[in-house]
């Protein structure tokens, strides 16, 4: 059946043999097969290309150690399936439920060996389209009008057969290994590379050269059989449990840390790389010195000539010499195989490994090149999980409901719900939803309020630095006012120096919720949809401009965001005061007695008990709420008309304003004066 | 002697409150007496007179006459003639012979000689009265000099009587005068204590006293009994009037804490009438000790600067907030009662002291914008109070233990193979944090129960926070959702009232097919006796049959997809069979007809079907199935409302008459069916009709009572005259009158949109000073911002804002802030704030 596909896709232009998909897909590592499983799930005409014999071959290589620091949590003490992918990072999303990593490794933090089983049975399971042994080389544009972003992606693979492609999906990941050039460093070896035999560095001094993941976990493989280990970069240790970067170092991997600290031998510095030099004495030992000294001296010179730093500095750090040095400084993504036509330009500072999109993922220079997986990191680079899978594949999914809605009209994706359903939708998305959670302040779930405000749209994980092209982008209108949903960590609480522990990190009230440190919802109203203008003059490090009302649900130690009082009514409140209504919930007599005595009901009695769907309510919570004062009991109302009446109006609504808690005896107060 | 005293109390009462007003002849006050013989003969036993005895001229006693002449008056208040003996010249006697006694002034009483006064003491009003009153209460006002007479004397009455002690710079002063005029009134009830020794006041006044001014005590010596232990001491707070000593003995003389059962608004106290406020202490039934205790130690605080009453909640319907602890009644008229939650007996006590504050209260203009101010600070302390009555409801009842052993726990793995069990399997489908749904399933959890054992149903329920895959797979969006499942037929979604019985006779009505095919005649008409099927026997619905000929397909289907929309609410049953038509003309109808009978088959009425789209068909059958004059309840009323007409409606106390229900009736079959609803309400079935009534008329009107009330349009409501009987004429010629326009409405339908019940905590104001790239100025200046000025020393001020709210910061937290500008900026003064609210909620261990 494939095969008649493809030859049915067949295409002569110009003399060239070209297959057509609609949707082409480099790479298929987690971000190409989960791009996959969107398109195979929708219909389209897709197909992956894999330079590889297999799915995910760069975890067959990487980490070299091969432990993965995704965390693959077995028991989170849920059954909800959406709220444990919060503490899955190493699944892919998909209906078939075999497909979650906790049936592949009972591991906290599994062997890379198992992603690849993983990625092999994902793109087996499902069935989904890769054509493997295919390396694309080279990619470049044909203007058509008739194309739906007026080209075509012309891709050669290694065979020189071409495909052709209406929208191009780059998912090829970050593969080409970071390379400083130093004189001497050719003397170098890389993570690649480099031995993860532990005996090999026996009795040896080692130099490191990065400071990322890869350097410490090299670090923590030989820390027990080397004499000592350096470790140089420019910038200083970034610890991801301060910066609530996953990216950054992890604490499984920080036993050097605990060395340096502890003056066990081992030792990190801080110094530019550029300005190394090494070079290697007679006895194969490695010195370090500085490029600056290499310049100044007689290039025919030997070795013995060159001074070394601890000539003129005699307590030089670095002035014991090496037997070995690895680089471990990451990677890069591989622009080599794009025509200049496509502008495929790498990102500025810090960002300059990945190429340059936008917060769509769509590539800056071509419009229908969509960067996925970690090489679309530079949205959210040292903020959010963009670069790794449990952040990828949401924004994934993200960018196929934009291409579904652009390419084929179906709009994304939303459930329409009457007003009074407001606080419990966004409720049950805050506590269970886990794109929200793993790519916070990046993906925001979209509310859409109707006319009047009776009813409202749900849009889920909405990448929400389009928010302004939001009508076009989802095909739903957002005439009436939109809320945002997010997650945040508190501002000012993450970074590399910040103190994370310090006293009273946690806010317990409710009105102070604003000042929440850990993750936690905040929602955003806005009367009008923000305008590309706004969403540029937005506050620095904030993800969207100033809105009408903000509102935080106060962060929880258990992320459980279910307490009625502490975090639904104040959500509740809110709501209520963006809309101008009154969102409680009335029993069916309360409803009746409006009905009465009000022209008016208010949405939850008339979405429910006008239309015959009122809530009764049991004998003991009818009573319960008597007690509280908020419901009135008339059963023993005496006749004879000496209660004093309810003179003004509205009495009614204020007993149900008022509420109960016992009269605090002033007793103890009392008996403290006493003495 | 007491009857006396008494009178006298009333009448000083009256006295001094009219004194003023009153003109009095100057010839009342002094007596003229031709001769001693004459005075003396007219002396009354008891009685007592002040009689000085002059010559025909003295020219030297001139002053001296003159104030006495002026404090005769006085006297004359406390029984005391001033009498001036005329000495004729011969007259030698012991009076009028001696020079001496010509410059003295005599006190008699009856003819015994008390006292007599060397006319230089007797130097104006104040002196004459203070010191006849001193000479005539010798045994009533002890003179003391030392502590040790002040100790003993206090010892002595311990436990038989109060004392009054005061100090006066001297005798005959305006202060002496007013001690010894209360103690001419309260000698008899308390012990009266005088003295001129400076030492004494600065021995019983607690700070530097200034003894130039007068001190008046009343020590509680009545309820004294530890010997030890001197006596509880008032102390006169304002300067010694007879008025102030008089309230102020007043004040100690009434009971220290009223006990109040009444509407506080009518409680009047002495205080209230002495112009103090009156502060109440509200108590319930399993407080009261404490509250008790508590009352009396605010009343000791307070005594002479305000009442201090113990209001039971629990006698008393209090239209107040609930957690409202003490109520403040000022004296001043149409003040209303202020109800106040404070949390320390100190405030209670500052509150009355704070006499800024109770003059502000008493300045009109200034008064409403603090009531605001105040009504806001209330507003926004109870945003974190739950103010919805359902999910209040929910989470008191959480710790019960609900009886859901009948009820089957679906998950993902045995949602599928369980449906297949039963041949009906009911699902709830719910989220376990969510109010509304807790709330059903508690009226579930009574359905299961009723309906345990009944053949082939299932109930069961499924969380939805558990298995969100399952709920999203069934489309269930909304909680809470109920669905029918029936073995190869689509679930039905349960669409009624959440109510038990509602719920309950829906599965029990799902169990046959609706409509239900009658295959011979006997079904059907066992159908219409309500007897068959077996299954709904006990159930009483109106049944209704469609009845079709062979040839009127179109309507049978029509009939059939109504049916399933129908399904669970309304008993259908069709028949099709070759006697239809003799089926149909029993009824005098031809099908395609609806024979609709109602109680149980005693009426059966048929009616010709006409319209045969499913929808129309559906509307007639709801329509067809509404009373004519129906009893309106809470699950029926919105069948009702749908028809959006007034309503006719009349609150009976109990079951209606049947004059009354033959009236009404005829009234609801007349011509004017159509155009409103008349239906009753039962207020022994439906008490929240009490609340109608309240909100219509602001009390209960006598019953039955008719109503008209406008649901749609307008929202007037009209009263039927009580006075004319309900009968269908009279009630006709009302409405009439009704809808031209004579008769005005007794209430109106608010028209009030449904607001948000109170402010949310504005966090984006909140975040402004603190990230002033927040506010709406794209491009802030530094100095405008009004960033709090603490900020700059944080680390002190978060260390002392902390301290209260949370775990004390240690050294190095506060230290570590200081060194790191930023962070430590953050949100210092909304935790000062936060202290105030300490105590209300504690989510931190």
């Amino acid at each position: 059946l494939g095969l008649a596909l493809y030859a049915g896709s067949l295409c002569a232009v110009s003399g060239a043999t070209f297959l057509y998909h609609d949707y082409c897909v480099i790479g298929a590592g987690p971000a190409g097969l989960q791009a996959a499983y969107f398109l195979q799930q929708a219909g389209r005409d897709y197909v992956v290309f894999e330079r590889s014999h297999a799915p995910g071959s760069f975890f067959a290589l990487y980490p070299r150690h091969r432990k993965l620091i995704s965390i693959n949590k077995q028991y989170t003490g849920k059954s909800n399936s959406e709220f444990n992918l919060r503490h899955d990072w190493n699944s892919l999303l998909s209906h078939d439920r075999r497909l979650l990593f906790r049936h592949y490794s009972h591991d906290f933090f599994p062997s890379a060996d198992t992603m690849v089983r993983y990625l092999e049975d994902f793109a087996s399971l499902l069935k989904l389209r890769v054509q493997y042994n295919v390396a694309i080389i080279h990619v470049t544009l044909e203007k058509n009008e008739q194309a739906w972003n007026g080209h075509y992606f012309l891709l050669t693979d290694q065979d020189r057969k071409n495909y052709k492609c209406s929208s191009l999906l780059v998912a090829a990941g970050m593969w080409v290994p970071n390379v400083v050039n130093f004189p001497g460093s050719e003397y170098v070896e890389g993570y690649e590379t480099v031995s993860i035999n532990p005996e090999d560095f026996a009795g040896q001094t080692v130099l490191i050269l990065g400071r990322g993941n890869s350097a410490f976990e090299t670090a923590e493989n030989i820390l027990g059989v080397t004499n000592f280990i350096h470790m140089v970069s420019r910038s200083r240790v970034r610890l991801s449990w301060a910066t609530h970067y996953v990216g950054d170092l992890r604490a499984i991997n920080n036993g050097l840390l605990d060395t340096y600290q502890l003056k066990s031998l081992d030792g990190l510095l801080e110094g530019d790389l550029e300005d190394l030099a090494i070079i290697k004495d007679k006895k194969g030992k490695l010195h370090i010195t500085l490029r600056f000294y290499l310049e100044n001296r007689n290039v025919s010179a030997g070795i013995d000539s060159i001074t070394l730093p601890q000539d003129e500095l005699d307590n030089f750090a670095t002035r014991a010499p090496y037997d070995r040095v690895i680089r471990c400084l990451g990677w890069k993504f591989d622009f080599s195989i794009y025509n200049r036509s496509l502008r495929m330009m790498p990102g500025k500072g810090n960002i300059k490994k990945y190429p340059q999109i936008k917060p769509s993922y769509e590539s800056r220079g071509t419009r229908g090149l969509f960067i996925l997986g970690t090489a679309s990191h530079s949205v959210d680079f040292r903020k959010s999980a963009g670069g790794f899978i449990h952040g990828f594949r949401y924004t994934t999914r993200a960018v196929h409901r934009l291409l579904e809605n652009r390419h084929h009209g179906v709009p994304w994706p939303a459930t329409v719900y009457p007003i009074t359903q407001l606080t419990n939708s966004i409720i049950k998305r805050v506590n269970e939803a886990s794109g929200l959670y793993q790519m916070f302040g990046v993906l925001a779930d979209i509310i859409l309020l109707r006319e009047n405000a009776t009813a409202f749209e749900y849009l889920e994980e909405y990448p929400i630095g389009v928010l302004a092209e939001l009508e076009m982008q989802t095909g739903r209108k957002a005439q009436n006012g939109l809320f945002v949903i997010i997650m945040e960590y508190g501002r000012n609480f993450s970074g590399a120096d910040k103190d994370v522990f310090y006293y009273n990190r946690a806010v317990g009230e409710a009105q102070h919720a604003w000042q929440s440190n850990f993750l936690h919802p905040v929602i955003y109203y806005y009367k009008h949809l923000p305008t590309e203008r706004e969403m540029k003059l937005r506050p620095p490090d904030w993800p969207l401009p100033r809105p009408d009302a903000i509102h935080h649900i106060v962060e929880d130690f258990l992320t459980d965001w279910t307490a009625p009082n502490a975090h639904i009514l104040p959500l509740r409140r809110f709501l209520e005061n963006c809309l101008s209504t009154d969102l409680r919930n009335f029993f069916a007599e309360s409803c009746f007695l409006f009905a009465f005595t009000h022209q008016k009901l208010p949405p939850f009695c008339q979405q429910g008990y006008l239309r015959m769907q009122g809530l009764v309510g049991s004998q003991e919570l009818r009573h319960h709420a008597v007690q509280a004062g908020l419901l009135q009991d008339y059963t023993h109302t005496d006749f004879s008309g000496d209660r004093p009446p309810d003179s003004h109006d509205g009495s009614q609504e204020q007993l149900m304003r008022d509420h109960a808690i016992p009269v605090r005896p002033l007793q103890h107060l009392v008996n403290a004066k006493d003495e | 002697m007491s009857a006396q005293k008494d009178r006298w109390v009333s009448s000083l009462v009256f006295l001094l409150f009219c004194a003023s007003s009153i003109p009095r002849s100057g010839s009342v006050g002094l007596q003229q007496e031709p001769s001693p013989q004459h005075y003396f003969s007219g002396l009354e036993a008891g009685r007592a007179s002040l009689a000085f005895f002059t010559p025909t001229v003295s020219p030297g006693a001139q002053p001296f006459l003159e104030q006495i002449e002026s404090s005769a008056e006085a006297l004359q208040d406390y029984g005391i003639s001033v009498v001036k003996v005329n000495c004729p010249k011969e007259d030698v006697s012991r009076y009028c012979g001696k020079e001496n006694a010509l410059r003295k002034a005599f006190l008699f009483r009856g003819n015994r000689l008390i006292r007599e006064f060397p006319t230089d003491s007797l130097f104006d009003v104040n002196s004459i009265v203070a010191n006849v009153l001193f000479a005539l209460l010798f045994n009533e006002v002890k003179y003391i000099e030392t502590l040790a007479d002040l100790e003993n004397i206090e010892n002595l009455l311990k436990g038989k009587s109060n004392m009054v002690f005061a100090y006066v710079p001297a005798t005959g002063t305006a202060e002496h005068r007013a001690v010894m005029e209360a103690a001419f009134v309260y000698g008899t009830i308390h012990q009266f204590v005088l003295t001129t020794e400076a030492a004494l006041l600065k021995a019983t006044s607690p700070d530097d006293p200034d003894v130039s001014s007068a001190w008046l005590l009343f020590c509680h010596c009545q309820q004294a009994t530890d010997p030890a232990q001197p006596c509880r001491r008032t102390a006169l707070g304002q300067p010694l009037t007879l008025l102030n000593i008089h309230r102020h003995l007043k004040l100690m003389g009434a009971p220290l804490v009223t006990e109040v059962a009444e509407d506080p608004e009518k409680v009047s106290t002495v205080h209230l009438q002495l112009g103090l406020p009156l502060v109440f202490i509200l108590s319930q039934k399993e407080t009261y000790e404490a509250d008790r205790r508590t009352a009396e130690f605010v009343a000791w605080q307070l005594l002479g600067k305000a009442g201090v009453a113990l209001l039971s909640r629990d006698l008393v319907d209090l239209n107040v907030l609930h957690r409202s602890n003490v109520a403040l009644k000022t004296p001043d008229e149409g003040m209303p009662i202020q109800y106040l939650v404070l949390e320390d007996t100190d405030e209670v006590i500052t509150l009355v002291e704070d006499k800024n504050k109770v003059r502000q209260i008493q300045e009109d203009e200034q008064q409403e914008e603090e009531e605001e101010e105040d009504e806001d600070e209330k507003e926004n302390n109870n945003q974190d109070i739950q103010d919805d009555q359902v999910v209040e409801a929910v989470s008191r009842d959480k710790k019960r233990e609900l009886p859901l052993e009948q009820v089957l726990v679906l998950t993902e793995e045995n949602f599928h193979s369980s449906l297949l069990e039963a041949a009906r399997t009911v699902v709830l489908f719910y989220a376990s944090w969510e109010a509304v749904s807790l709330a059903v399933l508690r009226s579930y959890s009574e359905v299961a129960s009723h309906l345990k054992g009944t053949p082939g149903l299932l109930l069961s329920r499924v969380n939805c926070w558990d298995w969100p895959g399952l709920c999203s797979q069934e489309n269930v969006t909304q909680f809470p959702t109920i669905r029918i499942y029936k073995e190869g037929q689509q679930s039905v979604t349960y669409d009624g009232m959440w109510g038990t019985e509602e719920l309950s006779s829906f599965i029990l009505l799902s169990r046959v097919s609706c409509p239900l095919k009658l295959a011979t005649m006997d079904e059907a008409e066992g159908y219409l006796r309500g007897e068959f099927p077996s299954e709904l026997s006990s159930h009483h619905h109106t049944s209704l049959l469609g009845v079709f000929s062979t040839t009127t397909n179109e309507a049978r289907e029509a009939f059939e997809e109504a049916g399933n929309i129908l399904s669970g609410h309304v008993r259908m049953g069709m028949y099709f069979e070759d006697d239809a038509l003799a089926l149909s003309r029993k009824y005098s109808v031809s099908p395609p007809a609806l024979l609709l009978a109602r109680s149980g088959g005693r009426s059966v009425e048929g009616i010709a079907l006409s319209k045969h789209s499913v929808q129309d068909m559906v509307q007639m059958i709801r329509y067809e199935l509404l009373d004519i004059f129906p009893e309106i309840t809470v699950p029926n009323l919105p069948q009702y409302l749908q028809l959006r007409k007034p309503f006719l409606i009349l609150f009976s106390a109990g079951d209606i008459s049947q004059m009354e229900s033959k009236e009404m009736l005829m009234l609801a079959k007349g011509g004017a069916q159509k155009a409103f609803v008349a239906c009753w309400l039962n207020l022994k079935k439906t008490p929240v009709g009490h609340g109608i009534l309240r909100k219509y008329f602001s009390t209960t009107p006598s019953l039955p009572v008719l109503l008209w009330v406008n649901l749609h349009a307008g929202g007037q409501v009209f009263k039927f005259p009580p006075e004319q009987s309900i009968t269908e004429m009279n009630v006709l010629s009302w409405l009439e009158r009704l809808q031209a326009g004579l008769e005005i409405p007794s209430s109106t339908l608010s028209e009030e949109d449904w607001k948000p019940p109170l402010p949310a905590y504005d966090f984006l104001q909140m975040m402004e000073p603190s990230v002033p790239e927040l506010s709406p100025n794209t491009s802030p200046h530094p100095g405008d911002t009004p960033v709090p000025h603490p900020a700059k020393s944080p680390g002190g001020d978060t260390a002392g804002g902390d301290t209260a709210t949370r775990e004390e910061p240690s050294q190095e937290s506060t230290a570590e802030e200081v060194g790191s500008p930023g962070r430590d900026l953050r949100g210092t003064a909304p935790r000062l704030a936060a202290r105030d609210k300490q105590g209300k909620r504690h989510i931190e261990l």
